[in-house]
């Protein structure tokens, strides 16, 4: 997947990813016009289909509201990388097929605006300088869920867990 | 086979003799928790998987806390779903809008013992832990699978012994112990790991107090915090739960990291704007207050109502400050009405409320305007967290909160 880069800092929590006021909220439409507001209040409307996020440490710390990534899942973001992620988010965030790429170093190498290409089976991030970056590929557990579309599909093709 | 407590608690869910830390086992649930808020979404997976019935309807607990009584049609919509889902699947374990914030009600009502696994919709369920329960935060996708299955998949965590030793000062309590822990190993200082409090401080300490450091120890990205059960456990469970429980202690020899504290010079602890892991002593900080905020399931216990009520008594709420209390459940409720705690509140100027997480998440009552300050005695400062992002928010003790309030800016404790 290939895609422009939003970048954010250090310890991105669910509260500025998705405000609690808007957690009423259970589908992605509604709950992707509020993604980022505690940062940027039209991060909905600049950014578009395909548009890969750039994070620091820690991103998605805080809650266990799944309503966060499905709010990026909604803009049609095709993946997270970050520095590290917090645990809950990682899991949601596979579990409903958004891509996250724990990638240390990442946020120093790559500017906002600029394109980037991730490859998820050999675990390889090509920046626009033409750098390859490694990363550490997903568990092949998570690996196969992602591959599945999410959790949900991967239970249906797993009947006897 | 030395393990450590998780490992022996996702061992015996798993039905393995041996677990360790990395591997993914697929655990056995004993309870399963969702709320008002994470509840709809929950029920939305668990409708796509197509399973009629959940696994068991007894393992289930569904409290309202977050937005009770609901405050718009949307929350109001949301109710109703629940209550739906609850009737259709016969859930035994419901509680409407009268109980109480959940981390509070399920282990008042019984439904925590030691040496089992709990999942709950909602990061703080880790407070579980204080009873020395393998307690943790998932997300609404991964509780559908629950409700289908009674399964879920985890990675065995590995283990930071906190070891606390050191008697506390007269104006300090658990809160400061771990916002000190927090301060000091940082937002992410124990991301996917178990984290254990132990250490003589933590034998001392009570439930309540054991609770205010596991139900943080998300806030330094903790999988489970927990404290080993003995008979102070025993005690707090008796009238409780009348059904069998074994807990399960890390082996000497087991594979851990340690991390020791000494508190006995411990001063009142901040955490400020806009990271919990940006910890000074309140001592430190001078800075006038619009709104204090005593509750939540961090420090919303019959524990803190008093510590609040001891310095309030008599006393008023500053001038273009105000006070908010609410008890986090009705069991708290009904002690402060016996204790005289409300009429001590509402004396003071303090506004009470029915129990339930208030501006805690900013989703409900109490929210802060734009340069407005709140200090509370919840687990989140971040940005935008209790209503605007142009607000701060500022975490302390029950007792720092009370002082604090009559002052009208943060204050130390006499
Ligand atoms: S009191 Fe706050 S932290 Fe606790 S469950 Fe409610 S919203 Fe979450």
């Amino acid at each position: 997947m290939e895609g422009k880069v939003w970048k954010f800092g250090n310890d991105i929590d669910t509260d500025v990813i998705l405000p609690g006021r808007y957690l009423i909220y259970n589908d992605e439409e509604n709950l992707s016009k509020h993604c980022m507001e505690g940062l940027d209040e039209d991060f909905d409307k600049k950014a578009q289909k395909g548009d890969i996020i750039v994070g620091g440490t820690n991103f998605g710390c805080g809650s266990s509201r799944e309503h966060a990534p499905m709010a990026i899942k909604g803009l049609g973001i095709s993946a997270v990388v970050a520095e590290s992620f917090a645990r809950i988010f990682y899991r949601n965030a596979c579990n409903i097929g958004v891509p996250l790429v724990e990638a240390p170093g990442i946020s120093k190498k790559v500017s906002e605006g600029e394109k980037i290409n991730i490859d998820l089976e050999k675990g390889i991030i090509k920046i626009a300088s033409g750098e390859e970056i490694e990363f550490k590929k997903l568990p092949p557990f998570m690996l196969n869920i992602l591959n599945n579309g999410g959790l949900i599909p991967w239970i249906k093709n797993n009947p006897d867990l | 086979m030395s393990m450590t407590m998780s490992e022996k608690i996702l061992a015996r869910a798993s039905g393995k003799d041996k677990v360790e830390a990395g591997e993914i086992v697929m655990a056995n649930i004993n309870i399963a928790m969702v709320h008002d808020l994470t509840g709809p979404l929950a029920v939305k997976g668990f409708k796509e998987i197509g399973t009629e019935k959940v696994w068991d309807k007894e393992k289930i607990v569904v409290p309202f806390d977050h937005q009770v009584p609901a405050d718009s049609i949307d929350s109001a919509n949301n109710h109703i779903l629940m209550r739906k889902f609850v009737k259709e699947q016969n859930i035994t374990n419901f509680y409407d809008v009268n109980q109480g914030v959940c981390h509070q009600v399920l282990p008042e009502l019984g439904h925590v013992r030691p040496g089992e696994v709990i999942v709950g919709a909602d990061s703080h369920t880790c407070t579980y832990g204080a009873l020395g329960t393998f307690a943790t935060g998932i997300g609404s996708t991964d509780m559908a699978m629950v409700f289908a299955t009674g399964k879920l998949w985890f990675k065995v965590p590995e283990t930071i012994r906190y070891e606390i030793n050191g008697d506390l000062k007269e104006n300090t309590s658990a809160k400061d112990v771990i916002l000190n822990i927090i301060g000091t190993v940082g937002a992410d200082g124990s991301t996917y790991k178990a984290c254990e409090f132990v250490g003589q401080t933590i034998s001392d300490f009570d439930m309540s107090d054991r609770m205010v450091l596991s139900n943080m120890a998300i806030e330094m990205g903790g999988k489970v915090g927990l404290c080993e059960a003995d008979k102070k456990t025993d005690e707090y469970l008796k009238g409780r739960t009348d059904k069998p429980y074994k807990g399960f202690i890390s082996d000497k020899d087991a594979n851990y990291e340690t991390i020791e504290f000494d508190v006995s010079d411990l001063e009142p602890q901040l955490a400020c704007p806009h990271n919990v892991d940006n910890v000074k002593p309140v001592s430190e900080v001078s800075k006038p207050v619009d709104q204090v905020f005593l509750g939540s399931c961090t420090n919303g216990r019959i524990e803190d109502m008093r510590d609040a009520a001891k310095i309030l008594k008599g006393n008023k709420v500053a001038d273009g400050t105000r006070m908010l209390v609410i008890p986090a459940s009705k069991e708290v409720y009904s002690k402060c009405l016996d204790e005289g705690l409300i009429k001590i509140f509402v004396d003071a100027g303090a506004l009470v409320t029915n129990p339930c997480c208030g501006p805690c998440l900013g989703g409900h009552v109490g929210l802060i305007g734009p340069d407005e300050v709140s200090l509370s005695t919840s687990n989140r400062n971040f940005k935008g967290r209790q209503g605007s992002p142009e607000g701060e928010v500022y975490l302390s003790s029950a007792k720092v909160a009370a002082a604090s309030a009559i002052k009208g800016e943060i204050s130390l404790p006499e």
